[in-house]
């Protein structure tokens, strides 16, 4: 079993940090898996800033692992304006290395974009694509 | 006890130093002795070499050296390490063992004292028998000691000294009992340090040659224990390098040993010890990642050895333990300047263990049964009161075989520490964790992590059943998570929040949390909220609500019993609930119609309430508190059907107020204080809703927001819905009070431009269009201030305008009282203002007046006024230009010669762009007189347009006797004028205008001639020529005479004569 967290904040236009989109597997003690999301959105804060004051305009939109728990991997993403993107996996899970996570993260960019530009969607609101939701259980099945 | 089993030993923890033992020291009495024992164990600063001290008298029984082994073969070892081992060479074998013993060396009984001394010193060395102690005599003299090798006598009795009590040279000091005492003890302390190093490094070196007689096969304990022991003598030795090498090999041996179920706990707990060494001494070493990584190791390693599956929760235990003892040394060496980071700081290590201690707290309770008996006799009872070594058990010490030896004592153990278990505190502990952790993240930036942490303490507390304290800290992290917008961790925290407050039957917060529960923040499911909206309701209508899911059923009893009893209670049974702070399910928009009201119209606000309940919600008041609270009593609505009162779930609801604004409050602001709604019934219980000023709670900004967003793109969706769309509602939470619209006509009729210094009359008219007479009629009128400085001192306005008014009028008349207006009536008013300076300007007209009118069946008296403001230019009403002092031939003069007639020529030019009438003008001379006895003005009654000039001559001349070569001031011109226009009887205006100076020059000869108007053809012209000496002397004169073709010359063509002074000639 993977748990498997994938989230979403705007940024650029609300201060908050609330999620978009949010899935986990296994569904069970999922609310320990919302907790891990939002307590590494301190990690991912923190990174911004720090690259921020240095050079804005170059900056690797991946953040790479945020922080190590006893039980879990937190790898961030941070778009150009500011959406954050979190995966939490198994840290048994061995298979899954930076540069499968780093494609996994492109990947739901792309997808992300995608909603994005769907003039019916309203940038803030909750992601329901299913497009958007197909990806990222594409992306579940392929690594669990 | 049983929580302290898993504390290390202190004297693992304690940092080792080398012991030495100081004998014949008789610290009591002696007040030597005690000086000589204050100098060693006082003032020990880390520039001191690091040795422990202890008086100890001279008969001191050291712990006896068991016979050395000299064949392991037959030897099987019991245990890894035993349990005093460490305390006994910290605190019990000495390095060194000093004997003090007071001797001069002219000492009378010298042969005496040095048997004395001698004997002494055996008797140390018998009880260290077998040690490889060393000792070391002191001799306490009185006397200052001579350089070395110039007392013959002290060597020679130094060397019998030592050949009396066997020892070496090095061995034997002396301390002269001087000033210089606390010098003399740090030498003395450096040379026992230096005995001790050697005697340490003899240790390791004795445990070390064991190492040839083990074998792999039975004496693997043995292996791990040498390494221990050596590594411990190392750091007695001070000598950190080399500890942490063989620490570092113990902890490789450690894990080679056979682990199965009996020996697990003894392996992990050694295991523990060593990783602790180590982890200390790479801190210490300024080597924190290395510390890190071995943790890290250490736990991977240790992680999945749980041992026996009854006693599982002992393994979080220790894990636990591993935990917080690293995230303790962390905070150390933190605390001696070392550096950590967000992602890699002791918090992590904390809460690590607080997770650890709650999965002992689970296992333990799924694994310890209440109710069993403790097994007698004791299992756990030893017969020293303690365990020989680390990490056994205390039914099988010493046992070292896979399988135990008795399977019915091993039961009756593993129930007693189960039983000993279930009276362990775990919520403390696991709160004092998680506290340690919440001020590591508060310090290291995560500010998410504490908000998480401080959720479990809440949680831990709700366990320990200390729901004040749960409740505490749950609110305070709430709002984070309202205002981070995570609503499924909202939800979890309420839910947790709404058992506690059922629990301590707090009404208060019961009803708080159940709002909150029902509100569009709360992902619960609908049949919850269903369930929650049932109690809440049971709530106000003072009943018992029904028991939170997954409560404790003991406490659920008594929460009931609580309930009952508050309910009970007469009187406090309204609650005032603050509305903003949540995010409740009952959410509420007021706003007034328009942001601002005639006084004339009735004032309408509306609000705006929608439920996001499952069921109806009915209410039995709402109130609108203003700013003004005597238009309160306008805003209330009451129940008195049962159908207004009750909100829809999912439905807004709008409920209309209006009133009628106070005169006054005119140019005053309304606005709303708050809006209040009453749930449940004076008979039950009263839950007051209120909300700060015009609603909203803590989600709807956002929301509003979001929805303005959206509609800018769905605009034409939001028209053909029906209700208006709740998130896009605006509060408008005041309103201005303005005047009643004025129903009168002001008319102003002017001719601009003003002209500089005219009297320029505006012309106003007030007709009134009123059905009612407009009483009070006031009329300001003046330069409208708030404009540029100077325009207040350079415009004078006045009612007068039958002549010029002075720099005293001011520059606004205020409320000129104009009388009553009838309707329909006209009146006309002349108002006169005077520029002294150029430039534009604006004015103003304020008409004025009150009125009886009414509204809504209501008489007000209203005040109304109408305001004009024209812009008026000033404008230069001419221009003068003086073109002075012209000869007789009209060409200009630079110089006016004195007592010589000049002419001055004045220009006028009208640059008014309308006609104006010029009444007269004047001379005004100073210096200089008119050379005609009456100066007549030339324009009188001249009307001049636009750009047109007149001219006007003046013949003057310079009085003799003004000094020569100096400029005069020549005078002022003067011109009246009014406009055309004007009446005969308005005031003429005065226009003054410099002349300019003139440079006057004295002339010598003056000469001018007389010559006839005209003359005739061939006839003679008679031309004279007055020849004027105006100097005090007589002057040669000369004349000649040029003839012209145009005439025939007669007379005197070549005079010559002597000028007397003041004479003239006369030439024909």
């Amino acid at each position: 079993m993977l748990p498997f967290t994938v989230y979403f904040s705007p940024d650029v236009f609300f201060p908050q940090n609330y999620p978009l989109y949010i899935r986990s597997v296994p569904s069970q003690n999922e609310l320990k898996f919302h907790y891990t999301v939002h307590t590494s959105l301190d990690v991912v804060e923190e990174k911004v800033s720090a690259v921020g004051k240095s050079l804005a305009d170059q900056r690797e939109l991946y953040l790479g692992l945020l922080y190590p728990t006893e039980d879990y991997k937190v790898y961030g993403y941070v778009t150009n304006s500011k959406v954050k993107f979190v995966i939490v996996v198994d840290s048994s899970n061995t298979s899954l290395r930076d540069n499968e996570i780093r494609s996994m993260f492109r990947k739901l960019h792309n997808s992300f974009t995608d909603v994005m530009c769907n003039p019916f969607y309203n940038p803030g609101d909750p992601i329901l694509s299913k497009a958007f939701n197909g990806i990222v259980s594409g992306m579940m099945v392929q690594t669990s | 006890m049983a929580g302290s089993q898993w504390e290390l030993p202190p004297e693992l923890c304690c940092r080792p130093m080398a012991f030495v033992a100081l004998t014949g020291l008789d610290v009591v009495y002696n007040a030597v002795h005690r000086a000589i024992w204050d100098a060693f164990c006082a003032n020990r600063r880390a520039d001191r070499v690091p040795i422990s001290f202890k008086v100890l008298p001279g008969d001191h029984e050291y712990p006896k050296c068991r016979t050395k082994r000299t064949s392991y073969e037959w030897y099987i070892p019991k245990g890894i390490l035993k349990t005093g081992w460490m305390n006994k060479h910290l605190n019990l074998v000495p390095a060194l063992v000093v004997l003090f013993y007071e001797l001069d060396w002219d000492d009378p009984q010298w042969k005496e004292k040095q048997s004395e001394c001698a004997t002494k010193v055996e008797i140390v060395r018998t009880s260290l028998q077998g040690r490889n102690t060393k000792v070391a005599v002191v001799l306490i003299q009185k006397k200052t000691p001579l350089p070395p090798g110039e007392d013959l006598v002290a060597s020679e009795r130094a060397s019998a000294l030592c050949n009396s009590c066997d020892l070496s040279g090095k061995s034997l000091f002396v301390l002269p009992h001087t000033d210089h005492l606390v010098g003399y003890i740090i030498r003395l302390e450096n040379a026992f340090y230096e005995h001790a190093q050697t005697y340490y490094y003899t240790e390791i070196r004795r445990v070390k040659s064991h190492k040839e007689f083990l074998n792999k096969t039975t004496h693997q304990l043995l292996f791990v224990r040498h390494q221990f022991k050596m590594a411990f003598l190392s750091e007695l030795k001070q000598d950190t390098q080399n500890a942490l090498k063989y620490y570092r090999a113990a902890y490789s041996l450690v894990h080679e040993l056979r682990a199965h179920e009996t020996n697990m706990l003894e392996i992990k707990t050694m295991a523990g010890f060593i990783n602790y060494k180590i982890c200390r001494l790479c801190f210490q070493h300024n080597t924190p990642l290395d510390a890190i990584a071995q943790f890290r190791k250490h736990i991977d390693l240790c992680k999945k050895k749980i041992g026996s599956a009854e006693l599982a929760y002992e393994h979080s235990a220790w894990m636990s333990k591993q935990f917080q003892s690293f995230g303790e040394l962390f905070d150390e060496a933190i605390k001696l300047g070392l550096t950590a980071i967000q992602t890699q700081n002791p918090g992590f290590y904390y809460q690590q263990a607080a997770c650890y201690s709650q999965d002992r707290k689970q296992m333990a309770q799924q694994l310890c049964q209440a109710g069993m008996t403790y097994p007698s006799p004791d299992p756990l009872d030893t017969q020293s009161g303690g365990l020989d070594f680390y990490g056994q058990r205390p039914w099988r010490q010493g046992h070292q075989s896979i399988d135990p030896t008795d399977p019915e004592k091993e039961k009756m153990g593993i129930l007693a520490l189960q039983i000993k278990e279930t009276d362990v505190p775990h919520s403390e502990l696991i709160i004092a964790l998680l506290s340690n952790a919440v001020a590591q993240f508060k310090k290291y930036k995560c500010p998410r992590m504490k908000s998480h942490l401080m959720v479990q303490m809440g949680e831990e507390y709700y366990h320990a059943k200390d729901y004040t304290k749960a409740l505490k800290l749950l609110d305070y992290v709430m709002c984070d998570y309202r205002t981070e917008r995570w609503w499924p961790l909202l939800t979890a925290i309420l839910t947790t929040a709404l058992r506690c407050a059922y629990l301590m039957a707090s009404v208060k917060d019961y009803v708080i949390y159940c709002m909150e529960l029902l509100g569009r923040a709360s992902t619960l499911k609908e049949e919850q909220k269903s369930r929650i909206e049932k109690n809440l309701f049971k709530v106000l209508m003072n009943k018992v609500p029904e028991a939170e899911a997954e409560c404790d059923p003991a406490s659920v009893s008594a929460a009931r019993s609580l309930w009952t009893d508050r309910m009970a209670l007469s009187g406090s049974n309204e609650v005032m609930v603050d509305m903003q702070d949540y995010i409740p399910f009952i959410q509420c928009k007021a706003r007034f119609q328009s942001p601002s009201f005639h006084v004339d119209q009735p004032i309408q606000l509306q609000v705006f309430l929608r439920a996001d309940c499952p069921h109806p919600v009915s209410f039995s008041k709402l109130t609108v508190s203003l700013s003004n609270q005597e238009y309160n009593q306008w805003c209330v609505a009451e129940s008195s059907g049962q159908d207004s009162m009750t909100l829809l779930p999912g439905k807004a609801r709008c409920y209309d107020f209006s009133f009628v604004a106070k005169t006054e409050d005119v140019g005053k602001k309304v606005e709303m204080t708050g809006v209040e709604m009453m749930l449940g019934s004076d008979s039950g219980r009263c839950v007051f809703l209120s909300w700060r000023g015009a609603g909203g709670d803590a989600a709807s900004t956002q929301e509003a927001l979001q929805a303005s967003r959206s509609s800018r793109r769905w605009g034409r969706g939001a028209e053909a819905r029906q209700e208006p769309d709740w998130d896009s509602l605006t509060l408008q939470h005041s309103t201005m009070i303005i005047s009643r619209v004025p129903k009168i006509r002001v008319q102003l009729c002017h001719q601009p431009p003003a002209l500089t210094n005219e009297m320029y009359c505006i012309s106003l008219s007030v007709q009134s269009q009123e059905e009612d007479v407009a009483r009070d009629v006031k009329l300001t009128a003046g330069l409208k201030p708030g404009q540029e400085a100077g325009l207040g001192q350079s415009t004078h306005v006045t009612l007068d305008g039958s002549s010029v008014c002075d720099d005293n009028a001011p520059a606004l008349l205020t409320d000129v009282p104009l009388g009553d207006l009838k309707p329909g009536e006209k009146l006309e008013k002349c108002v006169y203002m005077k520029c002294v300076s150029t430039g534009p300007r604006v004015f103003l007209f304020h008409v004025a007046y009150s009125i009886d009118t009414a509204v809504e069946g209501r008489h007000i008296v209203c005040k109304c006024h109408k305001v004009e403001s024209p812009y008026v230019a000033g404008k230069t009403c001419m221009c003068v230009c003086v073109c002075v002092c012209v000869c007789v031939q009209f060409e200009p003069l630079e110089r006016v010669a004195v007592d010589i007639p000049f002419l001055l020529m004045t220009d006028v030019v009208s640059s008014s762009p309308c006609p104006l009438l010029l009444s007269s003008s004047c001379l005004q001379l100073q210096t200089i007189t008119s050379n005609t006895p009456q100066l007549q003005s030339q324009l009188q009654q001249v009307v001049l347009q636009t750009g047109e000039c007149a001219s006007e001559c003046f013949c003057l001349r310079c009085p003799p006797g003004t000094s020569s070569s100096n400029t005069v001031a020549t005078g002022q011109y003067v011109i009246s004028w009014r406009r055309k226009s004007s009446g005969a009887d308005s005031p003429l205006i005065q226009t003054t205008v410099s002349l300019p100076h003139v440079i006057l020059e004295s002339v010598p000869l003056y000469v001018y001639a007389d010559l006839p108007s005209f003359g005739r053809v061939r006839e003679s012209l008679p031309v004279r020529y007055h020849i004027e000496n105006r100097t005090a002397q007589v002057q040669e004169v000369e004349i000649a005479v040029d003839p012209s073709d145009a005439f025939m010359f007669s007379g005197l063509k070549q005079p010559q004569g002597r000028q007397p002074d003041d004479a003239s000639i006369a030439a024909a």
